[in-house]
């Protein structure tokens, strides 16, 4: 039986503020699940602490709420021991970027074949409104005393730096679009890094719904275009085919070149792609042959209520 | 005691091959049918600094070692003027002749407070600071001196072998050492050649340069040096016999027990295990296709446990293996594991604290750490093993509990024991069984993963099987693992996980829980690896009538206080011996047991207790002469 869209649903309440950016991205991962098919008991959503971190008690799969900045880590853990299921790790920008920043960068070096979405909003929301790690230096949301004191990371930038293989932005209130990247990010062989830009209407004051669609640039309303643009439809091509030296630094240089784009013009869409890079699942396989078929999750570790590992020839190896 | 009680010590700078000379020597040992208990102290430090091994050889199982030193075999100035005190009268030094000029000053790896001692020492004794001045001492207290010329041995080796560069090959210095030990001593010198033959099978030009060099050696001593009280001739071997490291003994526990995931971060003394289980991450199975255990490094400790928890939600048996300031790391996400129910294994090989203390020295530092881990009440356990055979099968029982309990378990081990190498019975895998508890093959529709049950425990799903899907959470839950804050149901919630602390000590056998040597007016009450010199110095006070009681605690959470109170009813006098600073376990012994102790033998130096200082203590306590507080000092 085909799954709907609401087969991916929960009957928990969702008690985001109204108007949160975080819906679009729920709904977006909810449509994404349905639109590729994906069982639901063969996808787990793992999530960070925060707004975000709620994430996973929407969604109809197996779901991990996990710890502040220590969502990756968990989930890595499971796709290594189980590498049949569909891994999606969610979390804040304070959450992978400030105090997860660590794992976020050790995840690229590794290339699990898994997807972390952060939904970068600028400020820590759930306590109220301090500046996160994306927050501009100087700039001032409603709830700081006063001024950032911060510099911003640049989160596709540090993916880049980081070793991803799949980096995307997205937009919360562009749903299809975001599902869209959400769908390539999930069938990428690797790790796929998505920057969803994602409106705080309480605490966010100046990266506003209105502000991204540039209601501030020009006066009058019909000359007024949003800030974000898709970078797709720019003829922008991210995907690295050969693996020649000459390309991957083309690629990624262009990539990172565009991550620092902001202010008038905020590209969204896909920035670099690159899956002739091993995924770490396949780095075990090439030490452990059959660690696709016999997974640590698949092992059967016992006859009869007793140990069938045989460890003989190691203890022969010492015997004196 | 038997006949033979043999302690030969090497000691060298760090990267000399100090390590693998006792590697040799407890080897051609243990092959020759004697028992061993190797002991390895080094700095932290990779090249230079001192470091030696002691190797105790017995006829008879023996669980320490013993201050006195039979044998010592140098090939530095430092380790003559380290432990030069330690070799008793009618035992032996063998040195290189060479350096018989050299001064305290010239060694520039003598700390300042250790160099003050020894100029006191030699000062009052009127005696140069030389090695001639020390190894004067010696001979004067009735230790013989072996001198030897370690590069004209090498210079003559050169020549017969015919190859030039040997002449240089200072490398060489451990095998000769070695070898001089052996022939002294006068231990068949086929095991000895075999031995160097199965260390080097893969590199047959360099076994044969050492064979040639050992024989060369061991035939220098028996011709040279005059007789030396003590022989080693080899005794009847024990079939079965194994010659083990610490680390093994948890390394092998896991593989055998079916720990299929262990991720770690680089941490003294701990690391040992995990690189031990990659090198054999593909393992044979019995009627079965090979299985394998992935072995992660991970960016820091934090990301091990995480991802150990993460493959325990898969249903897997995964763990992680630290030290005491990796734990303290691991400590946000054992509450998460706590509240999640998620059973996974925490190996953690203790050492000398506080911060990163003297990170390559002993001490069992973390035990109310350990206890008291992770904000909130959450059940866990935390199990200590007390010796390295004992610590394969516990590996296995501690995987068991935290599958049925559904709890982290913290498996405790220690510097002393991952350094120390032992001969010992061949573990036997058949011995370890597997329970599961309430893991599920198979879910039934309308799943709930915390489904309060009459015996606090709910039927566990894993990530992936069919009609499985639950929800964890950090936060407080309801049945289906979705976030609550109604407060009946986080009492409901808290009494159901909380009740497994009870149901652990119902639950465990109570031979797993403490183990009783026997109870006397003065019994011993103590946990981890003091078990070794503890066994050693009853076993010694026995010979003199003297019958000390002891009880091992294995279980230190949840505490079996009412078990040890009925095991401890005809014990008049409490010792409480443990290797940390405030007397870590007397402390949770009194919160349970009500019930002071009336001594206490402790050991913060960094270096494991010696049996002869724990008898030396015991003596005391008996004659009346101790103090309620004894410290134990020896050691370099």
């Amino acid at each position: 039986m085909a799954l709907k869209l609401s087969d991916y649903k929960t009957d928990v309440h969702n008690d985001w503020c109204p108007g949160c950016g975080d819906f679009g991205i729920v709904n977006a991962i909810q449509m994404a699940l349905a639109e590729m098919g994906i069982e639901r008991d063969k996808a787990a959503i793992f999530s960070g602490i925060g707004c975000s971190g709620k994430t996973s008690h929407f969604i109809n799969t197996y779901g991990v709420h996990t710890l502040h900045g220590r969502v990756l880590t968990f989930a890595q853990g499971a796709k290594i021991a189980n590498p049949e299921m569909t891994v999606i790790a969610a979390g804040g920008d304070g959450d992978g970027l400030g105090i997860g920043a660590g794992h976020f960068v050790a995840a690229g070096r590794r290339n699990v074949d898994m997807t972390y979405i952060i939904f970068d909003n600028g400020v820590y929301g759930l306590t109220k409104g301090q500046a996160s790690p994306t927050l501009k230096l100087g700039e001032k949301t409603k709830s700081l005393p006063s001024p950032n004191t911060n510099s911003n990371v640049n989160p596709i930038g540090l993916a880049v730096a980081s070793g991803f293989t799949f980096i995307a932005r997205g937009y919360s209130y562009d749903v299809r679009h975001l599902k869209d990247l959400i769908i390539q990010a999930v069938n990428h062989k690797g790790l796929s890094f998505l920057d969803v830009l994602q409106p705080c209407p309480t605490y966010n004051d100046l990266n506003t719904r209105d502000w991204y669609a540039g209601t501030d640039l020009v006066e009058e309303a019909q000359k007024r275009h949003s800030r974000i643009y898709k970078l797709e439809e720019q003829g922008f091509e991210p995907v690295v085919h050969y693996n020649s030296e000459v390309e991957v630094n083309e690629k990624v240089s262009q990539a990172l070149i565009k991550s620092l784009e902001w202010g008038d013009k905020i590209p969204i869409g896909v920035f670099y792609k690159n899956e002739l890079v091993s995924p770490y699942t396949q780095r075990i396989k090439d030490k452990i042959p059959n660690y696709f078929e016999n997974s640590p999750a698949k092992q059967n570790i016992s006859k009869n209520g007793h140990s069938n590992t045989d460890i003989s020839k190691i203890l022969d190896s010492l015997e004196v | 005691m038997s006949s033979v009680d043999f302690t030969w010590l090497i000691g060298g700078p760090q990267g000399s091959g100090v390590e693998s000379g006792a590697n040799i020597f407890s080897k051609v040992c243990a092959e020759m049918g004697y028992a061993i208990f190797g002991k390895r102290e080094f700095y932290s430090n990779i090249k230079g600094e001192h470091s030696y091994f002691t190797v105790r050889v017995s006829e008879e199982k023996i669980n320490s070692n013993v201050n006195a030193v039979n044998l010592m075999a140098s090939f530095d100035a430092e380790t003559i003027f380290r432990h030069y005190d330690e070799v008793i009268s009618g035992g032996g030094i063998i040195y290189d002749s060479d350096l018989e000029k050299s001064k305290t000053d010239d060694v520039h790896t003598l700390d300042g407070p250790f160099k003050e001692r020894l100029h006191k020492e030699l000062e009052s004794k009127n005696k140069p600071f030389t090695i001639a001045g020390v190894l004067e001492i010696a001979k004067e207290k009735g230790v013989a001196l072996y001198p030897v010329s370690f590069k004209s041995i090498l210079a003559t080796l050169a020549e017969e072998l015919e190859n030039p560069r040997l002449k240089g090959l200072v490398r060489m210095f451990n095998v000769i050492a070695v070898s001089l030990s052996l022939g002294l001593v006068k231990m068949p010198p086929d095991s000895l050649n075999k031995t160097i033959g199965d260390i080097f099978s893969k590199k047959p030009e360099i076994a044969k340069i050492n064979q040639h060099t050992a024989t060369y050696s061991y035939n220098y001593a028996t011709a040279k040096f005059e007789n030396f009280n003590q022989t080693l001739l080899g005794i009847e071997k024990e079939s079965e016999t194994i010659l083990v490291q610490g680390f093994q003994g948890t390394a092998l526990g896991k593989m055998a027990c079916g720990c299929r995931f262990q991720s770690y971060y680089p941490i003294t003394p701990a690391s040992d295990e995990s690189v031990f289980l990659e090198s054999n991450d593909i393992l044979e199975v019995i009627d079965d296709r090979p299985g394998s255990t992935a072995v992660i490094q991970t960016e820091d400790e934090i990301c091990a446990m995480g991802m150990a928890i993460g493959s325990a939600l898969t249903g897997t048996r995964s763990s992680t293996c630290t030290s005491g300031p990796g734990f303290a790391l691991m400590t946000e996400m054992l509450g998460w594991a706590g509240i999640n129910e998620v059973p996974i294994v925490i190996t953690n090989y203790q050492r000398s604290g506080p911060s990163t203390g003297l990170p390559t020295r002993h001490g069992q530092d973390d035990l109310l750490f350990t206890v008291y881990s992770g904000h909130g009440d959450f059940p866990k356990i935390v199990y200590a093993s007390g010796d390295i055979e004992e610590s394969f099968y516990d590996t296995g029982n501690v995987f068991n509990y935290s599958d049925i309990f559904q709890v982290p378990v913290i498996h405790l081990m220690d510097k002393f024991q991952a350094s120390s190498v032992i001969t010992c019975k061949r573990f036997d895998p058949q011995k370890i069984t597997i329970n599961r508890g309430k893991l599920l093959e198979k879910v039934e529709d309308n799943y709930r993963r915390f489904e309060l049950t009459d015996d606090g425990v709910s039927p566990r799903s894993r990530l992936g099987i069919d009609n499985g899907i639950f929800w964890n959470t950090g936060d407080e839950s309801d049945e289906k693992g979705h976030i609550t804050e109604d407060p009946i149901l986080r009492v409901k919630m808290m009494d159901k996980r909380m009740s497994r602390l009870d149901l652990i000590l119902k639950n465990i056998p109570e031979s797993q829980q403490a183990v009783s040597f026997g109870v006397e007016e003065h019994t011993i009450i103590s946990w981890g690896s003091t078990k070794g010199p503890i066994l050693d110095a009853i076993e010694m006070l026995k010979k003199e009538g003297i019958s000390i009681g002891y009880v091992q605690l294995k279980l230190m959470h949840p505490f079996p206080a009412d078990y040890v109170t009925s095991l401890l009813k005809d014990a008049k006098i409490l010792i409480d011996i443990e290797a940390n600073h405030s007397g870590q376990m007397g402390k949770l012994f009194k919160q349970n047991v009500s019930r002071d102790f009336d001594y206490f033998i402790l050991k913060y130096t960094g270096r494991a207790m010696t049996c002869t200082e724990v008898y030396d203590s015991l003596k005391k306590i008996i004659e009346n002469k101790a103090n309620k507080r004894e410290v134990l000092m020896h050691g370099a």
